[in-house]
């Protein structure tokens, strides 16, 4: 297939149609209502089904039910949507259900705005709804990378059992750039024996469920996703290293700031400096492997971020105590520029580099 | 040099800013180039002043939003007052002066300024202005051809609009010919 | 010679012992669903969602597969579940705090959307899980755990009648208020029961048949007290009928 332009609220809709997912429900909400109006238009088209929902909290109960009879199943949202699907990630978790979720951040707390942001990190990557638990995070920084990295999300949602959230910002959800959809082979993947679909002809009652009264079953219940978590930390992080072996000082950003702290860690290059970029592509599993490999030799580390500072505690856990972490963030809607982090990247090195 | 144009195309909403930076990053897209396109979003694209920042480069895309513009093309007042001051030093702010009343004050950069809804008007079609600061803009900094934007076009107005692929493609050339005569 | 068994576990329900309390009618109202399922050979087929609240173990009854929804979600769950699962039967169960309170937007939206679901809308007027405080429904007058003077219309509201209140809607198909308090009422709620599964079974859309329960413990009465209760108090407020049915005009 040829190149073709399209926004990035569309790349992902397409991306999950090519995933296999069918079936989607959704409440509108700027910046990412071109993803609910994408699929109303193409799930028809491959015998799927779009639903438009009464409000985030069916939406995401709706994606429960669908979930819990196998199917692929998706839902989106921006920040305060967001936090009302809160309350069903924690049930898909603790039912175990895969299913797909996109967050295309926008500026908070409250209502907020509709412009980019990343503020929505330690919600995703912590949590978020009630309970002991994490879900793997992809973080894609260019529309290409959502094709990519949907397929993967699903994958890994049915490999695992659990839901996986797509972060974006409003800019990646807005923004047009070529993209190329590939086949892909399908992995192996687990049947799904546990799907409620009415017994005929699959043995006893299925039951969907994430309640244990019993406390020694949640217990054991717990363990066992617990244990699921640390295979997903051990195998599924994902990040992208440039310039970091002779690295003096690194910098880490996600998403689309990463390409913008990108343009200031070359022009800082430029100048002498050995600036080298960490990019988690998996904001959980956080990777760790990228700063293992750095901080004996870097001198200092700088997250770049579109909050106040949220991803700057998982830097600082991945460093742990070898260099200091200095942070450069704007939020609210502002996009820190590739000057405003070179001004930063020369003030951490010091000396003269003009 | 590598080439890297960061263009921003702004107006009021309504007035095809939107679609003419989609142009521009599609004929940049099917000439091999690296292209992004950001709009600006949300209340404001209804009614009020409306942007769109393209990235037409050699090299992958930095980031798509654009604070320093190497090109600002203007379609009204408030706009020139918005990003006139941000254009880089040594760049190019190219007005319809059919709608731009306000004039720029800098002398670090190139102003050109194309009487292009009147120029539309005589060409027959008011709603090809557009092309006309198109062409002007192709003619300065090279960054796509005429025939990369008529290819974006054939796929923008399809067949139902087939007919007005000429008079664009002749608005195009008008404003690549009077920015030749002007620089 | 054989004997001819009189009365049996009907294969609608599992073997599990249910927790509820005595002289509480949830029980018979698994029942009737379960028989209903068993008699319409449709157990195979149906997929349950259980809710939150006193029937929040409904899924280790039902000798179905089951899904435990999130509180008063449970008309979005069936609607997710349905909508990718057409020809399956899906039912939701659910009390009145769950329905009525917390989840009255899903299963007005499930209505208005003429979802091909059934829910069995069990209304006992008191939160009972929780210990016994005041639902939507409560009477006016009723002494409850957060409505210890009795409910006052100024200070709590007034009762919502859910079955009047979505029969409104053209999206709903079949509504039909029943109550669980004798052998007749029984007998009448099973057949409202089947009816609704009758609707679904043809597509016809959205049913719900709200069933008046009883809640001796949350109530502070005997369990012969309680079903008098239905009686003398639920059912001046909450009359029995049918409130909506357009399988006359589909036909």
């Amino acid at each position: 297939m040829s190149k073709i332009l399209m926004k990035g609220n569309e790349v992902i809709a397409e991306a999950a149609v090519k995933a296999g997912c069918k079936y989607f429900f959704g409440y509108p909400i700027t910046p990412q209502s071109e993803l609910v109006a994408y699929m109303a238009r193409r799930l028809p088209e491959v015998g799927g089904l779009f639903l438009q929902a009464e409000s985030e909290v069916a939406a995401v109960n709706m994606v429960y039910g669908a979930a819990a009879t196998g199917k692929r199943v998706m839902t989106s949202s921006s920040s305060p949507g967001f936090s009302l699907k809160q309350e069903g990630i924690s049930f898909l978790v603790g039912s175990e259900l895969p299913a797909f979720l996109v967050n295309v951040m926008r500026g908070g707390p409250g209502l907020g705005n509709i412009m980019p942001a990343q503020s929505d990190y330690f919600q995703i990557t912590k949590g978020g709804g009630h309970g002991d638990y994490f879900c793997p995070v992809y973080a894609p920084a260019s529309l290409q990378e959502i094709v990519d990295l949907t397929q993967v999300a699903f994958d890994t949602a049915d490999k695992y059992r659990t839901p996986v959230i797509m972060a974006a910002d409003g800019m990646l959800g807005q923004m047009m750039e070529p993209v190329e959809f590939f086949e892909t082979e399908a992995p192996e993947l687990p049947e799904k024996t546990w799907a409620a679909t009415g017994e005929r002809g699959d043995g006893g009652p299925k039951v969907v469920n994430s309640l244990h009264l019993d406390a020694g079953s949640l217990y054991q219940h717990n363990k066992h996703l617990n244990e699921k978590m640390e295979t997903m930390r051990e195998n599924e992080q994902r990040f992208e290293s440039q310039f970091t072996e002779d690295a003096d000082f690194v910098v880490v950003a996600y998403g689309t700031v990463s390409r913008i702290a990108m343009s200031a860690v070359k022009e800082a290059r430029a100048k002498g400096v050995k600036v080298g970029m960490i990019r988690p592509i998996t904001l959980w599993p956080f990777p760790q492997k990228p700063f293992e490999e750095t901080r004996e030799r870097a001198k200092a580390y700088i997250a770049v971020e579109m909050s106040a500072g949220q991803m700057i505690e998982d830097v600082r856990l991945a460093v742990n105590g070898h260099a200091p972490v200095e942070f450069y963030g704007k939020n609210g809607g502002i996009v820190p520029t590739s000057d405003e982090i070179l001004e930063k990247i020369l003030a951490v090195a010091g000396g003269d580099h003009k | 040099m590598a080439l890297l144009e960061e263009i921003i195309f702004a107006g009021f909403g309504g007035q095809g800013v939107m679609s003419m930076g989609q142009t521009v990053a599609y004929a940049g897209m099917v000439e091999g180039k690296q292209v992004s396109w950001l709009p600006s979003y949300g209340p404001e694209q209804r009614g009020g002043t409306a942007n769109a920042m393209v990235v037409v480069s050699d090299a992958p895309v930095g980031s798509p939003l654009i604070t320093k513009p190497t090109v600002a093309v203007i379609l009204n007042n408030p706009s020139l007052e918005k990003f006139e001051p941000s254009i880089k030093p040594g760049g190019i702010l190219l007005i319809n002066s059919s709608l731009v009343t306000d004039k720029s004050e800098r002398d670090d950069i190139r102003v050109v300024e194309i009487d292009a809804t009147n120029i539309a008007v005589e060409l027959g079609n008011a709603r090809v202005a557009n092309m006309v600061l198109l062409g002007a803009l192709l003619q300065m900094t090279g960054i796509v051809s005429i025939d990369g934007i008529m290819d974006a076009l054939k796929k923008v107005l399809g067949d139902s609009k087939k007919h007005l692929l000429d008079v664009n493609r002749k608005a195009l050339e008008k404003g690549f010919e009077i920015a030749g005569e002007l620089i | 010679m054989s004997m001819k068994p009189v009365f049996e576990r009907t294969k609608g329900l599992t073997e599990a012992a249910t927790h509820y309390c005595p002289g509480c009618t949830h029980g018979m109202i698994h029942r009737l669903v379960g028989e209903v399922l068993d008699e319409m050979n449709i157990l195979e087929d149906t997929i349950g969602v259980a809710s939150v609240g006193c029937s929040v173990l409904a899924y280790e009854y039902f000798n179905v597969d089951m899904v435990q929804a999130a509180h008063g979600r449970a008309p979005a769950v069936a609607t997710g579940i349905k909508r990718v699962e057409p020809t399956k039967f899906v039912f939701t169960y659910q009390g009145d705090g769950d329905l009525a309170s917390i989840g009255i937007a899903e299963a007005i939206h499930a209505a208005a959307r003429g979802e091909n679901i059934t829910v069995i809308f069990a209304n006992n007027c008191i939160y009972g899980m929780t210990g016994g405080q005041m639902a939507p429904t409560s009477l006016i007058g009723q002494k409850t755990a957060t409505t210890p003077f009795g409910r006052d219309a100024k200070v709590q509201g007034s009762p919502i009648r859910i079955s009047e209140m979505l029969a409104t809607l053209e999206g709903a198909t079949y509504i039909e208020r029943v109550s669980a308090h004798d052998v007749m009422h029984l007998q009448k709620a099973k057949k409202a029961i089947r009816k609704a599964f009758e609707v679904q079974k043809t597509g016809g859309g959205f049913s719900l048949i709200e069933v008046l329960s009883t809640c001796p413990t949350g109530w502070g009465i005997d369990a012969n007290e309680a079903l008098e209760w239905i009686k003398s108090d639920m059912i001046p407020v909450y009359p029995l009928g049918v409130f909506k049915d357009s399988t006359k005009e589909m036909k």
